[in-house]
């Protein structure tokens, strides 16, 4: 614990500080442009220079290990003029855009400059011209305004894992670069736009559209896969203008997927805002008095067994509390929240959730990926995962498809079988798992969602016990979910009740005689002649083909709801924009349709919703709380299948409503998955 | 003695006389008051009368949707929708003054860097309907263009002192 003297002030720092976090703790501010407390220390800005004591020149604090002993002043003339010096010099070339560059307002070099900085500069000659660089659909450039502190390439390098940018040339005329032109292909590469310190980075579809200074901006939570990061809203108006990150270290930290940073756009695009009402085979447009009375006039006389529910991927568990009261009100058991027909049920919670937590990836010291690709299911756990394994001494195996994570993996089999000999200790992998002290395994949603689903699901937990995954501070089994509404749907028990059908069994024609989909996108209602189909929703996606009435409702950025993300994490999304034209929050259309149909529930409130939810499943009512699930309970031993192992995803940008009505990721789809070329090729320009 | 001061100076009409004498005095001076509309006062270069948007001689409009108007306006008359233009650069796609809003206090025209928003001489713009008073781009750029040459004199003229 070295103990070091900072502007007078005795401090004592834990030991690998550095001078710069030794300050902090002092609480002196150091302007920083290179540093970057998550990302490894370049040292290159020289913004943080301090004074030491017995040292001629003034120290890079940020790369400077505090010792024992040192002096460090950082309110002397000395230091203020080195900052000056460095800022003179940034800004020779740094142009004098900024009424038009759209980090104006929240910029780190016109923040520092207004309090460190030079007043006017000396320079008179002609700046450095950069020609900008094509990243791909998702970020623009202006590199004239780059200040080369190569945070973007050390984030590519380090934490999304690929090696796609880097820095030619040297002194004045360095510059970042893809050596050969082409897009970024990392699946968390916009956050480089909030790492860029100035304007050089910036989002592509938000270019030129608002300032800072204008948006409103609410905390929220992301639904586009489980992992339910932290995310900001800015909105202007009735419109989303962007969506960021917001730090949760055991979430997120600071980074969020592409797909939940560039996918808002499609809360514009085909929007459902009206109730519609098939009418002689065509739907029409609607009010909700009608809409309601079609649906009150079919559910008349309709046993409770013939009516069924199916849950979407999106939904918040206040509308799932509604479903399962209505259908319970309705005497129906026939209620689903598994969409893509996965084995997994409500009874053991600790066999469907991501128990190690994913900030416990970082305990870990070995890991088995069965039939996952994390990268794309859930990009966050995947960096979890990259950044274990720079840390050394964490091996990774894998069943199923290879697939490149980023980091070193060992592909051991394509599918069950070699589930089977690693469960009997015969694969050489077995003795990895049998030498680590926390291992953990990670099971993917392909194979839960197969035939043989619950076989493997009880041959993952065998092996979890085999290999002693599982003990009093450690849970090394993990499922990892790809949908934001999963995990709240089987804590709320939306699984078929005693005789009720689940979603294959619902789909088949003449099962039922009123199906309703509740944000169901990822099943075909078509073909089934003689049932009623309402669908519940916010985009004229699948759902809504073979529908008899839809009933517009509110996007995750449009309602204040409850999400619980794989580890069992419940967070609460706000509300940000109101619901388009006529569409509500979906509790309410439930709550409202109950009362047409005579069965009113009585839950007027959202505190009356959560209240009921507390109810149910009274883990929910602990916001950000994980509640540890016992481990057992893992479906039915069985044979498996020879077909190997695969990853439920095969387009990573296209997984949802939102998603898919998003112009922006269809581009990337486009890029990237079907490797076609929307942009500039390498003749281009 | 007093009273007798101020009889004889009724008895002499001294009071018509001063009186009749001041009104012959500004018979012949210039009249301050003026026939308008036929005659205007001077302005100064500093006047802040109805907005335009400027272009530059190359006919290009000088506005980069930056916005920093629409914040400084106190009486959030200003609003502003921006994107990238088919070349990339950065232009408003929707300007709009609510003159029935705006006080005229020139923060506008302070706020611009680009000198694009200003307040020209023109102060003759009453309409008839609350509708009319509220400008659009287009309303403003052929400001801008009826009145540049009186626009560019008066920045010219006040520039020393900025």
């Amino acid at each position: 614990m070295p103990k070091l003297t900072i502007d007078g002030q005795e401090i004592e720092v834990p030991a690998g500080s550095t001078v710069l976090q030794a300050c902090e703790a002092a609480g002196r501010e150091i302007p920083v442009f290179c540093f970057h407390p998550r990302l490894q220390i370049a040292g290159n800005c020289r913004m943080c220079l301090v004074e030491m004591e017995k040292s001629p020149k003034p120290i890079a604090s940020c790369a400077m290990p505090a010792g024992d002993g040192m002096v460090i002043k950082t309110d002397t003339p000395q230091v203020h003029k080195a900052r000056k010096g460095v800022l003179e010099l940034l800004l020779i070339n740094h142009p004098l855009d900024c009424p038009i560059c759209d980090q104006g307002g929240e910029c780190d070099l016109q923040d520092i400059t207004l309090f460190y900085g030079p007043d006017s500069s000396r320079f008179a000659e002609n700046k450095r011209p950069v020609a900008d660089k094509y990243l791909g659909p998702l970020i623009s450039t202006h590199m004239t305004r780059c200040i080369h502190c190569t945070r973007c390439i050390r984030f590519l390098d380090e934490i999304a894992g690929v090696e796609e940018l880097g820095a030619c040339d040297r002194g004045e005329h360095m510059e970042i670069t893809t050596w050969i032109e082409s897009a970024l292909t990392s699946e968390m590469s916009g956050n480089i736009i909030d790492l860029c310190p100035v304007g050089a980075l910036n989002s592509k579809p938000y270019e030129y559209r608002a300032r800072t200074w204008e948006l409103r901006k609410t905390e929220s939570i992301d639904v586009m896969d489980a992992v339910g990061s932290n995310i900001r809203v800015d909105a202007r108006g009735s419109e989303v203008m962007r969506i960021l990150p917001r730090l949760h270290e055991d979430v997120n930290e600071e980074w969020i997927s592409d797909k939940t940073r560039f996918a808002y756009d499609g809360l514009k695009k085909r929007r459902l805002d009206v109730p519609f009402v098939k009418k002689d085979g065509k739907l029409a447009t609607s009010t909700w008095r009608a809409a309601f009375a079609a649906i009150r006039d079919e559910l008349k006389d309709v046993p409770g067994n013939r009516i069924g529910f199916v849950i979407g991927d999106q939904v918040d568990c206040e509308t799932m509390v509604l479903v399962k009261d209505l259908a319970t009100a309705l005497g129906s058991p026939n209620v689903d929240c598994r969409q893509d027909g996965t084995k997994l049920t409500a009874a053991a919670r600790g066999a469907y959730l991501f128990n190690t937590t994913i900030a416990g990836i970082e305990q870990a010291d070995a890991c088995l990926l069965i039939g996952t690709n994390p990268r794309h299911e859930a990009p966050l756990v995947n960096a979890r995962l990259r950044k274990r394994s720079r840390m050394g001494g964490f091996k990774v195996g894998r069943i199923g498809e290879p697939f490149d994570l980023t980091y070193p993996v060992t592909d051991l089999g394509a599918g069950g079988q070699t589930l089977r000999e690693l469960s009997d200790g015969k694969h050489s992998f077995a003795e990895v798992l049998e030498n680590a002290s926390r291992p953990m395994l990670i099971l993917g949603q392909g194979p839960l969602a197969r035939a043989d689903g619950a076989a493997i699901l009880a041959l993952a937990g065998e092996v979890a016990e085999r290999f002693g995954m599982v003990g009093d501070d450690w849970n090394g089994f993990n499922v990892l979910h790809t949908a934001a509404s999963r995990v709240g749907g089987l804590d709320l028990g939306l699984v078929p009740g005693e005789g009720g059908l689940d979603v294959a069994g619902m789909l088949q024609p003449g099962a039922l005689d009123v199906l309703f989909l509740v944000g169901a996108d990822e099943v075909e209602a078509k073909g089934l002649d003689g049932t009623f189909v309402v669908y519940m929703g916010t985009h004229g996606d699948r759902g809504v083909h073979g529908a008899d009435v839809i009933l517009p409702g509110a996007a995750f950025t449009e309602k204040h709801g409850t999400y619980v993300n794989t580890e069992g994490r419940p967070q609460r999304a706000k509300l940000a924009v109101f619901p388009p034209g006529e569409a509500k929050e979906d509790w309410k259309i439930l709550r409202a349709l109950s009362e047409v149909l005579g069965l009113t529930l009585p839950l007027n409130t959202m505190g009356d919703v959560r209240r009921r939810m507390a109810e149910i499943a009274p883990s929910l009512a602990r916001i950000d709380e994980i509640e540890p699930a016992p481990f057992g309970g893992f479906g039915v031993a069985g044979d498996i299948g020879a077909e190997p192992f695969a990853s439920p995803l095969r387009d990573f940008y296209l997984t949802n409503p939102i998603a898919r009505a998003s112009s922006v990721m269809q581009e990337c789809s486009t890029l990237f998955v079907q490797g076609g070329s929307t942009g500039a090729t390498g003749t281009h320009g | 003695m007093l009273a007798l001061d101020r009889v004889a100076r009724s008895f002499l009409w001294q009071e018509l006389i001063t009186g009749f004498g001041l009104t012959l005095k500004y018979m012949f001076k210039r009249k301050a008051t003026l026939n308008y509309p036929y005659e205007k006062g001077p302005l100064s270069p500093r006047f802040r009368g109805e907005h335009a948007l400027r272009r530059y001689p190359n006919g290009e409009e000088r506005c980069i949707a930056c916005k920093l108007c629409e914040a400084v306006c106190p009486a959030q008359a200003i609003t502003i929708e921006s994107e990238a233009r088919a070349d990339g650069s950065r232009r408003t796609t929707r300007y709009d003054i609510d003159m029935t809003k705006c006080i005229y206090c020139g923060f506008c025209e302070e706020a611009c860097p680009v000198d694009a928003i200003v307040e020209g001489p023109n102060f003759e713009f009453a309409a008839e309907t609350r509708e009319e008073l509220f400008y659009n781009k287009n309303k403003l750029l052929a400001n801008g263009d009826r009145w540049e040459r009186e626009i560019a004199q008066n920045l010219a003229a006040d520039a020393p002192y900025r």
